[in-house]
């Protein structure tokens, strides 16, 4: 029960990252129509950045900073270069061109960084330990990281629901048409959202570096399972973004630790179940738990 | 008259032969190196590329030897490409350079039965080319996979650890060295998980890990996943607790570098060390790190000891490559100055060699490497030596 007690914590934990990933996947995709498959490269983006910087100046926390705004500038900088060439386009086209991106990024980290994966080690004051569960020490460094993502989502959600601009971007996710039509400076609004996005996902890539092997490619893995929540929680939705996290995070942890002690089919049944999932949720809600019914 | 011009034309002849001769011996050898130069594991590859030229260059055989690389991107439709247009295009004799099994299994066993070359694995070392499928023209330089889990498993024996955790990821490799570990190891296995491939968070598996308590994990996860696991393993406070095992595969230079202090005290298996007391590996090791400035590792000393012992059959057969079945018997000779010290093929045309426990420490300077702890097998023969029909 108490060991129960600490997957379920896991299971959280790993939401928190998907979470984080997801909001911005789902924004752009809910405002922009845009399907960007080069969003796992922002996570890298960050983890790389804030790795080398920890590096040179010893300081994880400028590491973290550094990170997370080198992914939101390498947002702005795809927005106005590649994705205001992608709006009109249809969804195929874009994930050619941003597969493309990934390729182009992989390739990029690899020049700047060498071959060799980088290291981000858990900052010192989070090196220790708190004993939720008794006997069973849990790293202080993932609790952190649970409010880290819980805090900023707050954040995220007081932007989008409190604030002029939030306005403007549910509105933008509503008519775009429209919201243009009453002076609002769409491609400013559009470069902001998908920055926003961008920096969500580098600040994920340096949460998730210290647990991470930092290198070419690393974004992959975790942009398919962030693909999965947004599906789950309907495109466009943050609140969608956070149950599918939730669900997807939990079920896959719970999944991994409990199905192959019932089955020994349970590794393989294991990395389906998220699929099977989103596969009942889509039966039963076709737009996803909190998409928009057409 | 017709004398002199049947001298004159038997002279131009000669001449003619001598030249063609001495045409032939400078003519350089092409050696094919078809590997994984690309992808997270790219390193791989560049490696044994490295290791490869170091030994040509420290033999002064740099310009009796051309080699032509290209990167199969750790995809068997590339790689089999590749390895065929070399064959068939180039007229490359000698292919090397396959850096995983499943490249390996789809290009090796096409090669040696459709062309008349030879191929000299640097790294991979499936069970098949070494059991049932073995060839008179397949040789392996570095290793069968199952060898550095057997060993670990026999160290586990000698220190007593009774209760042993076993983790790997969900496909072939990973079973096959969980298995090879089981095949040496009398304790207790306590657990036995198979986690998705590629999986990047471990912390599930590790509070189960936890919980069950063992006297040490034995876990197979090469390249980044090695990485993710060892971190995580350490940030959940157990490296103090449970004694880690594992194959070489995670802990390379390359690695460690990643990983950092969390390795430090990590055992794992390797049948190559750069601390190895040889003449022949100070001169690798040596070299190594001048020409690169960087340390070696087991893959680098791999493409040294491939290129050795090209060189040394060439070597008997006057660089020739004209009759494989001779070159063939000259490499299985394995006339050359392993870094691994004694070093022989077996029946297999595998090697025969000792297995090494290493263990991670930091080393003067501050770096994170490996030094031999024990040695665990003396002239070990793989387990699948007996299925090879080969004599």
């Amino acid at each position: 029960m108490l060991l129960f007690l600490e997957q379920l914590l896991n299971g959280v934990q790993l939401s928190v990252t998907l979470l984080l990933m997801a909001s911005g996947l789902t924004l752009v995709f809910g405002i922009m129509n845009l399907l960007n498959l080069a969003h796992g490269s922002l996570f890298m983006v960050g983890a790389y950045v804030a790795a080398w910087t920890t590096g040179v100046s010893g300081s994880w926390l400028l590491g973290l900073v550094a990170g997370a705004a080198a992914a939101f500038v390498t947002g702005i900088v795809i927005e106005l270069v590649v994705m205001r060439r992608l709006y009109a386009r249809d969804h195929l086209d874009q994930v050619l061109a941003t597969f493309g991106l990934i390729l182009f990024f992989n390739e990029l980290v690899r020049l700047l960084w060498g071959i060799r994966p980088m290291r981000l080690d858990v900052p010192e004051a989070l090196g220790g330990f708190v004993e939720i569960v008794p006997g069973a020490p849990y790293p202080l460094y993932r609790l952190a990281v649970i409010a880290a993502g819980a805090a900023v989502m707050l954040a995220l959600a007081w932007l989008v629901q409190g604030t002029r601009v939030g306005m403007r971007i549910r509105a933008g996710s509503v008519d775009r048409e429209m919201i243009g039509a009453l002076g609002v400076d769409i491609g400013r609004l559009y470069t902001l959202v998908f920055a926003l996005g961008a920096l969500l996902a580098g600040l994920a890539g340096v949460l998730a570096g210290p647990f991470l092997a930092i290198q070419s490619g690393m974004g992959e893995p975790i942009l398919i399972l962030a693909f999965v929540v947004v599906v789950i929680g309907g495109i466009g939705s943050l609140k969608g973004a956070v149950a599918g996290s939730l669900l997807v995070g939990i079920t896959d942890t719970l999944g991994r630790v409990y199905l192959p002690k019932i089955t020994d089919a349970g590794p393989a049944l294991s990395s389906m179940l998220i699929f099977l999932v989103m596969a009942v949720v889509l039966a039963v809600f076709p737009t996803g738990l909190y998409g928009r019914k057409s | 008259m017709p004398m002199k011009s049947a001298a004159a034309a038997a002279a131009a002849a000669a001449l003619l032969l001598a030249t063609a001769a001495a045409a032939q011996a400078a003519d350089p050898v092409k050696v094919g190196m078809v590997t994984t130069l690309s992808t997270g594991a790219g390193y791989l590859g560049d490696h044994v590329r490295k290791g490869f030229e170091l030994a040509l260059e420290q033999a002064g055989v740099a310009d009796r030897v051309t080699l032509l690389v290209e990167d199969d991107g750790l995809d068997p439709g590339t790689a089999t490409q590749l390895t065929e247009r070399m064959v068939e295009r180039d007229g490359v004799k000698i292919m090397t350079g396959a850096i995983f099994s499943n490249v390996a299994m789809a290009t090796i066993p096409k090669l040696v039965r459709n062309y008349d070359i030879l191929y000299v694995s640097p790294n991979a070392g499936p069970a098949p080319l070494a059991g049932k499928g073995c060839h008179p023209r397949y040789f392996n330089t570095a290793y069968q996979n199952d060898n550095f889990a057997e060993v670990m498993g026999k160290y586990a024996n000698e220190q007593n650890l009774k209760r042993v955790y076993l983790m790997a990821p969900n496909y072939q490799a990973g079973k096959d060295s969980i298995g090879g570990f089981k095949r040496f190891f009398k304790g207790e296995v306590v657990g036995e998980v198979y986690t998705k491939l590629n999986q990047t968070d471990y912390a599930a598996e590790i509070a189960e890990l936890r919980a069950a308590n063992p006297d040490a994990v034995y876990f197979f996860y090469p390249g980044g996943m090695g990485i993710n696991f060892m971190k995580q393993f350490a940030q959940a406070g157990l490296a103090d607790k449970v004694v880690a095992l594992g194959p070489a595969f995670s802990f390379d230079d390359t690695l460690l570098d990643a990983v950092g202090d969390a390795a430090i005290g990590f055992f794992n298996g390797s049948q190559w060390s750069p601390d190895l007391d040889v003449a022949a590996n100070k001169t690798f090791v040596d070299g190594y790190k001048a020409k690169f400035s960087e340390y070696p590792t087991l893959y680098a000393a791999q493409g040294y000891d491939t290129a050795q012992a090209i060189v040394a059959a060439l070597q008997k057969t006057d660089w020739s490559t004209a009759d494989m079945d001779a070159l063939a018997a000259a490499m299985k000779q394995a006339d050359f100055p392993s870094v691994r010290g004694e070093f022989a093929f077996g029946n297999n045309n595998h090697p025969i060699q000792d297995i090494y426990v290493r263990e991670v420490f930091k080393d003067d300077t501050g770096n994170v490497t490996n030094r031999i702890a024990t040695k665990g097998f003396d002239n070990h023969v793989d387990a699948y030596a007996a299925e090879c029909e080969m004599k």
